[in-house]
Formats: C-alpha cells, structure tokens, sequence
C-alpha cells in the first residue's frame, strides 16, 4: 500500500503508539533547546578585573546561571566575590570580559540590565539621615515607579520585612540586623528577575536568618532569580541548588549543590559517650580517634553503614550518649577545594 | 512605561530628595544665611550706608540687598550640591542611583536642581529678611528671576564638578573660601565698579559673578553696568561648559566608579 505519507517520506505512517513514542521522545530535546535559547539570567566571560593599584582581582571568570536558579558563589575573604558582583551591578568597572543579565550585554543594553538586577551589597550604603520607607520609595523613583505606586510597594516590602514599625525611623537608629533587611527591601522595590545578596545574612541573629532563609525561598519559587554571596556554609547547603567556589580571582568549582556533597567521601562524627573510657578500643576496620575519655572521633567512609560501626562499638561495651557532625559537610568539601585549588 | 517617563520620574525623585535633605535640616541650611545677610543689611547698608549716601544714584542699602541675595544664592547653591553629593559618595548612596537605571545627564540635572531650590529657597529667606530694611521693588520680575535660577544652575553644576573630584570634607571647602568668595565680593556687590581705578575695572571685566549680579540688580533696581545680554550670554555660556564637563566625569566614572 503506498498512501500519500509513504510517497512523501518513503517511511511507513507511523501507528497512535508511533506518534505518542516520537512526542516523548522529542519532548524533553525541545525542552532542552527551549532552555538552551531561553537567555541565562546570567552569563559571564572571561571577565577581568585589574584595580588601579595593580591588584588583580578577577583573573577570568566564566560563570552562567539560569533563570530561576538559587546559586551560590561562595570563596574565601578577598577571592573576588564582591568585585564580581559590583561588576555586574555597574558599580566597578571591569578590565574585560562581558556580562549578561538576561540576554542584556552591560556594554550594549545597559539600562535593560540594570532594570533587570536588584542588589543587596556587602557593605550598608544607604542615607543614614534619610527615613526608612524613603530611602524605598527614592530608589522606586530611581527605576521610574510614580510616587504613589513607590509608596505602595515600600510599604510590602517593608512589611514583608518586618520593618514596618520603623518605617519612620532614620535609617541609622536600626540595628545591624534591621539595616540588612532594608537593604534586600530596597533591592526588591522595582521587583527585579536577579536578586544578587553579598552577604545578607552577616550579622543577624539566628531567628531573623531562618526568616530571611524562608523570604528567599518564597521569592525564589515565584520566580526571582537568586544569586547569594555567604561565609555560613550551611546557609548556601539550605537554600542554593548550584554552586561556584570562587579563589584568588578564579571560579575553582561550578557545579550543583548535590554533585558537590556526592564528592564528599569521608564523614567525621563526634561521638559522646555514656562511661568515661580508659582506652582506645582497637577496632578493625574503624578508624577512630581519642578525644578525651568520654568522646571519640569517628572516619566514616561513605560507602560503610553506621550500623555496623554501632554494633561493633556496641560489641566493646562502649555506649554512645549522642552523635554529631564534626564540620558542616560542606565546610569541609570547601576548605578541601580551597586547598586543592592553591595547590594547582 | 515609556523611557522618557521613567526617566522623568527619576529627575523628580532625585529633586525631592535633594529638597528634603535641605528641608530637614533647615537650621544649617536656610537659617544661617537668613542671619549673616540680616548682619550685612544692619551693617553696611544700615550703619555704615548712611554714610555713604548713594551709590550709582541708588541709595546704599537698595544697592546692596540684590547683591547680597545674589551672594547667598551663589554660596548656597553650591554649598548644596557639593556637599550633598560628596556626602553621598562618601557614605556610598550614589550607588542606589548608579545601580539603577538613572542615565548620568540626569543624576547631573537632578543634583543641578536640588541646588538650584536651596539657591531659590535661601533666596527668598533672605528677601524676607531684607523687607525689614526697605520695601521690595523689582523693575523686572521676569529678569530677576532668570538671572537667578541660571545663577543657581551654574553654580550648583560648579559645586557637582567639586564634589566629583573632592576626597575628604576638606576638599569641599577650599575652592568656596579661596575663589568663590573672593569673586562674590570682588563682584560687585558692595560697590559700583565704576568706582574702581580703570585697570582693576578691567580686571574685573574677568570676573563672572559680576555679570549676574548686575544682571540681578538690574531685575531689580533697573541699573546695571552692562548689557543684559552680555550678561545672559556668559550665564549660559558658563552654564554649557560646566554640564559638559560634569557630564565627561561622570561618564568617565571619575571619582565614583574604580
Ligand atoms: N577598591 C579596591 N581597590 C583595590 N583593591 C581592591 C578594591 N576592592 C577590593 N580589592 C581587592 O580585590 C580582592 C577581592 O576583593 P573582594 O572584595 O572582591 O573579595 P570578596 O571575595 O568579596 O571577600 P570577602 O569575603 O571578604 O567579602 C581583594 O584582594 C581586595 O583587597
Ligand atoms: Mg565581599
């Protein structure tokens, strides 16, 4: 039988069954090519920075992230992290290299970029002698945003951060906590796709920071872009899906947050015990250490099941009161990588 | 939203910020040259112009009070934008403007207009104050007016370039105290230059502030030493170069961006 479509295609017209397994073949290549096109909410390349007294801060950096991502740049002090993002926010200008901001090159479309960008610095650069809910509605006014429209949204924002009984208040009567959260307030107001925060959480108490944590997370899940700078490893391991370690003006990692822990091979834990213990049992196949008599220091591989570590402590008579994790996981896989890094 | 919208409502946004930041602290912005041109009018025109008797034909106080709002124009309107944009690059809050969307012409016309309202807000203080010595009469409202908001304009664009380059609150007040005053007071504004000997009214002819304070007078005496237009011509000829200038720092980023 040879029908139209054979003609046309020289193949036989494929079944229903056909038509359903080319569809989910192709779906996920099309969704991937959509993403692929789709522009990153940032991309970064080869970009340089050289201050003027000859330090060179950004020795080529390539960095993407993508739209709706909640990423991490972490790194120790003075690895560039601030000279990145203060590049990115127009800030500083950079020696070479190109930025994007949603497909908006900083040196051809830069007022699209920067309407696209909200930033919270490192440091406080607000008026101190400017009242809260106006230093909001200025920077609204910045971005085009009629007064009355700016009144609006400082007040949700303000509210949303808990600043709403200062809003009064000059900026400089707010504690360091509250100065953190006017400034991710302000960098909200025009509601940008990027929201970079370089170190918001510096500083604040534990309470505020979980609450903080929870704000990122909501915006993130209606769809703003997150790129966060921080020193509390735990906090990037909470929120952030993919990560980059930046050193010494170099991305040294760039990865997702869970392929990062995968390489993590070895755990140690810190076991508190129940008796004081006179010595050090020997047991094969563990490698533990003596801390003092009523804690030990446990290596434990990856691939070993703490069961059998508690069977055979168990076995020694040896009774753990409580357990915990030596280092933040990922503060260890960190100083690692840091080490690795300047090792290279 | 249109650009020119947006971009208008930013120049609005930066002038009401600049107002409220003078407004706020009316007691070093406003009040202080209320006081010290009230002492002016006290003593020269009341004390010491008594004796003097008249000066181009006008009696000495009258000669003096367009000179002497003129005057605080000048110093505040830069005093306003020199240390309002210093200030804001020293505790960083430029960066809320150069993070957003705010193109440098306009930073530069919104500070330009925050220091022009100080000039015009100080001007009319000190106006109050001179109605306590003699009745208010201008010739031409129209060139008065004129002749001041240029004024404003130029010397708040001059203050800008000042804070620019300025790296410590010294720095703000060295170019006030050793040209602008000096010029103020050579310019005019207690005397007539037709008393001077005919080489320092040469020297004089150099002098900018004397043009836009005989411009003002003129405003308001209707007498003046030259032609308004010249006077006009160089306003605004002083106007153009200095918002170049401005305009290429800025753009360079020189001062604000490493
Ligand atoms: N204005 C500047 N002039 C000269 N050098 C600078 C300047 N700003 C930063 N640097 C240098 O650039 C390097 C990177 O600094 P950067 O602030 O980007 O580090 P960072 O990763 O943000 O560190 P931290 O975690 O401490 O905030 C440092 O060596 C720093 O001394
Ligand atoms: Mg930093």
């Amino acid at each position: 039988m040879s029908d139209h479509f054979t003609r046309f295609y020289g193949v036989q017209k494929p079944s229903l069954e056909g038509y359903v397994r080319i569809f989910c073949f192709t779906r996920p290549l099309l969704r991937e090519c959509h993403r692929q096109t789709m522009p990153k909410a940032l991309c970064i390349r080869q970009l340089t920075k050289t201050y003027k007294n000859g330090l060179e801060a950004l020795k080529g950096i390539d960095l993407d992230v993508e739209p709706g991502d909640f990423f991490a740049l972490l790194g120790p002090n003075g690895a560039g992290k601030s000279t990145t993002i203060s590049i990115i926010a127009s800030l500083v200008n950079k020696s070479g290299g190109s930025v994007s901001i949603f497909g908006h090159d900083l040196d051809r479309d830069l007022y699209a970029a920067k309407r696209c960008l909200g930033l919270v610095p490192q440091e406080f650069n607000f008026n101190t002698f400017e009242p809260v809910q106006e230093i909001l509605v200025n920077q609204a006014g910045y971005y085009g945003i009629p007064r009355k429209e700016a009144w609006k949204r400082a007040e949700k924002y303000l509210v949303e951060l808990g600043l709403w009984e200062k809003r009064k208040d000059m900026a400089r009567m707010l504690s360091g906590g509250m100065k953190r959260r006017l400034m991710i307030a302000r960098a909200l107001v025009h509601e940008p796709r990027l929201l970079i925060l370089d170190e918001p959480t510096a500083g604040v108490d534990i309470e505020i920071r979980r609450s903080m944590w929870q704000f990122l997370k909501d915006i993130n899940q209606q769809g703003c872009t997150i790129i966060l700078t921080t020193h509390y490893l735990e906090e990037a391991e909470t929120l952030c899906r993919n990560i980059a370690i930046i050193d010494h003006g170099r991305i040294i990692e760039n990865t997702t947050m869970k392929g990062l822990l995968g390489q993590l091979n070895t755990e140690t834990f810190v076991l508190d015990l129940t008796r004081p213990l006179v010595h050090l049992p020997d047991l094969t196949g563990h490698r533990l250490r003596w801390v003092d008599e009523l804690t030990l220091e446990a290596d434990v591989d990856r691939d070993v099941s703490l069961n059998r570590l508690f069977v055979d402590l168990n076995r020694e008579g040896i009774q753990v009161r409580s357990m915990r994790n030596k280092t933040n996981r990922l503060e260890q896989l960190f100083m690692h990588m840091v080490d690795r890094g300047r090792a290279k | 939203m249109t650009n020119a919208h947006s971009n208008w409502i930013a120049f609005k946004t930066i002038i009401i910020k600049e107002v409220l930041r003078f407004s706020r602290i009316w007691i070093q912005t406003i009040l202080p040259p209320m006081i010290t041109m009230g002492l002016y009018f006290v003593i020269f025109g009341g004390l010491i112009g008594a004796r003097i008797g008249e000066m181009d034909g006008i009696r000495y106080m009258d000669f003096i009070i367009p000179g002497l709002i003129m005057m605080a124009v000048i110093t505040n309107a830069y005093a306003n934008v020199v240390s309002s944009f210093y200030s804001s690059k020293f505790q960083r809050h430029l960066e809320e403007m150069l993070v957003s969307p705010v193109p440098n012409y306009l930073i530069i016309l919104g500070f330009m207009g925050g220091g022009i309202c100080r000039g015009l807000a100080v001007g009319v203080a000190v106006t109050l104050v001179s109605l306590f010595f003699s009745p208010l009469s201008i010739h031409n409202p129209a060139v008065a007016l004129s002749v001041v908001v240029l004024t404003a304009a130029l010397f708040s664009l001059a203050g800008l370039i000042n804070g620019v380059f300025a790296r410590s609150f010294d720095d703000i007040s060295i170019i006030p105290t050793f040209i602008l005053t000096p010029l103020t007071y050579l310019g005019g504004v207690f005397y007539s230059i037709t008393l001077l000997p005919e080489f320092w009214q040469g020297v004089s002819m150099f002098n900018p502030i004397l043009y836009m304070v005989n411009a003002f007078r003129y405003g308001f005496l209707g007498v003046t030493d030259f032609s308004l237009w010249l006077s006009y011509g160089i306003i605004i000829g002083f106007i153009l170069a200095l918002y170049g200038i401005a305009l290429y720092l800025l753009n360079k980023g020189i001062g604000i961006r490493q």
